[in-house]
């Protein structure tokens, strides 16, 4: 029970290490959820207080049984002619195609950036270019090239991802110790070899932040792509419902966004682990 | 001719503002398969570049390196490299770093852990095997990048100050585990340290280097290394003719360190 309790506030283990401040794997190390716990109770708790006491104007910012009525109704009647579980789907599917399209073009053109001077060369002041353009303003210009379908906004999505990914993958790669290079050139290894066993995993931790990163960004960016003639959306659902200043659903709908945002950074953070277990332990 | 043939190698290094640095200038020697070489001098005297130059990571401004006859214009599986440090891939388990040789080259599944098996007994980290490398202490890091570098099987092993980082007593083990790996294997060793002792006490023969332009000051024929493979090292390092040399090469290296520091008037 001690344990448990120990556990649960993180604040005594076995073997403990004197030196934490700085240390990553001591704030990563498990336990301590208790904090987590009344962090978000807190907030829940304040916003239900100031939904009995009525400390805000609802349309400046609604009571949290508004928003949970709305949700109720949106679940089942829906909004706009699609339910909830269908604008989530709708927004999660065009989230991940345009952030699975940003890994596709963004890790290689990293790669390429790093590893080739010619290419580096060449895309280099591309990239710094288009790097900063907010995807917002190219929303006319996309329209024009793709029309208002699905394809406009996954585009969006893609632009809001692929640059952090490319830097990501850049950067990761530029990390690779001269000397493991020439270890792996003398153990035999072809350059696409020393590309698949040597700077690849190198580059991992620092593509995985650049992942979670860009996975954020495009979930910031949804809204902005449903604005492109969306008819379902969690974004579309958050524009029309604040045309008509109905603060519920656009609270809904931020909570939803965030909340999903949330979950997959949670997997992406499992990912992590599972597939760079070596993050911050090497020693040199 | 069998083993290393370096022919008059200078090395120049171009450095901003027009200036340029001789890191090595008009070197030559050459070994013969099998011998243990080992390399001594002050900070800056141009080892690393040699090695560096011998493993085909840098070419010379000047001359030629062959090894077994054929001239050294890249890294090669021939000549193996044992580094420092940080050279292990933490991505992978120790015994995923040992077969990385022969799984690069394409080697059958059950080869490979044959060898691996082999060469992790060799070092005494048979149980280590499925270990992540981040887990290891320095010194068994440093036996991981041995049976690397071992199980790819090189004629020739390169090793830049690959005990630089480990204690004392570590670091004499890891010696008896050098010269016996050397005398079992037949392998042509050069090993670059800054220890006087370890430089004496493993190499056939042993080059003084000097800094400004980088070359080889002095050579020596020692006798310990083959005493070391039967005998007791902390005998051998007591002994008088052991103390003699060890003191006349420290003198020598402490002259260049004071020329050095002199010519720059400061510190
Ligand atoms: N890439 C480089 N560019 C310019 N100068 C260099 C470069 N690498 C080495 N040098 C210079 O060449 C000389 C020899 O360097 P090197 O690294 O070979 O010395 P070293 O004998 O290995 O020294 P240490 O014992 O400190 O490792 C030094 O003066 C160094 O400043
Ligand atoms: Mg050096």
């Amino acid at each position: 029970m001690s344990n448990f309790i120990n556990k649960l506030w993180g604040s005594k283990s076995k073997a403990s290490k004197t030196v934490t401040f700085g240390d990553s794997s001591f704030v990563n190390a498990p336990g301590g959820r208790i904090w987590t716990f009344i962090s978000i109770a807190t907030l829940i708790l304040l916003w239900v207080l100031s939904s009995i006491f009525e400390w805000v104007k609802p349309i400046y910012w609604p009571p949290i049984q508004d928003v949970w009525s709305q949700f109720l109704v949106i679940s089942s009647e829906g909004f706009r002619n699609s339910t909830l579980l269908e604008h989530v789907a709708a927004s999660v599917g065009r989230v991940l195609a345009g952030f699975l399209l940003g890994c596709l073009i963004g890790i290689p053109l990293g790669f390429a950036l790093a590893l080739s001077k010619t290419m580096n060369r060449i895309f280099d002041p591309i990239v710094e270019f288009l790097r900063p353009m907010p995807p917002l303003a190219l929303i006319p210009l996309v329209i024009l090239w793709l029309g208002i379908g699905e394809s406009a906004k996954i585009f969006l999505l893609f632009l809001a991802s692929v640059w952090i990914l490319a830097l990501a993958a850049r950067s990761g790669a530029m990390s690779t110790n001269l000397s493991k290079v020439h270890a792996a050139y003398t153990l035999n290894a072809s350059k696409r070899q020393i590309l698949f066993h040597v700077i690849l995993p190198n580059a991992l931790p620092e593509i995985f932040t650049g992942m979670r990163v860009a996975i954020g960004v495009c979930w910031g960016t949804v809204v902005a792509a449903e604005l492109v003639a969306a008819e379902s959306g969690l974004g579309m659902m958050v524009m029309v419902a604040s045309k008509f200043l109905s603060t519920d659903i656009v609270v809904l709908g931020v909570i939803l966004i965030s909340l999903i945002a949330y979950v997959i950074d949670i997997f992406m953070r499992y990912l992590e682990r599972r597939f760079v277990p070596w993050r911050g332990k090497a020693k040199h | 001719m069998q083993g290393l043939n370096v022919n008059n190698i200078s090395m120049e290094y171009q450095v901003p503002k027009g200036d340029s640095v001789e890191a090595l200038k008009n070197v030559s020697f050459d070994i013969k398969a099998g011998e243990f070489l080992t390399i001594l001098g002050p900070s800056g005297c141009g080892k690393t570049t040699l090695l560096d130059i011998l493993a085909g990571f840098l070419e010379p401004t000047g001359g030629e390196a062959s090894f077994n006859n054929q001239p050294i214009n890249g890294p090669s599986p021939q000549r193996g490299m044992v580094f420092q440090q940080g050279a292990l891939f933490e991505w992978m388990t120790v015994e995923k770093n040992v077969g990385f040789g022969p799984r690069m080259a394409g080697k059958p599944a059950d080869e490979i852990a044959k060898k691996t098996q082999h060469w992790l007994d060799v070092v005494g980290l048979s149980d280590f095997g499925t270990k992540a490398v981040y887990e290891l202490s320095g010194g068994m890091q440093q036996r991981v990048a041995l049976a690397r570098c071992l199980a790819n099987d090189p004629d020739l092993i390169l090793m830049d100050e690959p005990l630089g980082a480990l204690d004392a007593l570590t670091r004499e083990k890891m010696q008896g585990l050098l010269l016996k790996l050397w005398k079992e294997t037949g392998k042509t060793i050069i090993l670059i340290t800054h220890s006087v002792e370890e430089a004496l006490m493993l190499g056939e023969r042993l080059f003084v280097m000097a800094p400004r332009p980088g070359r080889i000051e002095k050579q020596y024929h020692l006798p310990f290394a083959a005493q070391g493979v039967t005998g007791n090292s902390r005998e051998i390092k007591a002994q008088s003719d052991f103390i003699e040399i060890r003191e006349e090469v420290l003198a020598m290296i402490w002259g260049m360190e004071e020329e050095i520091m002199g010519s720059k008037g400061e510190i």
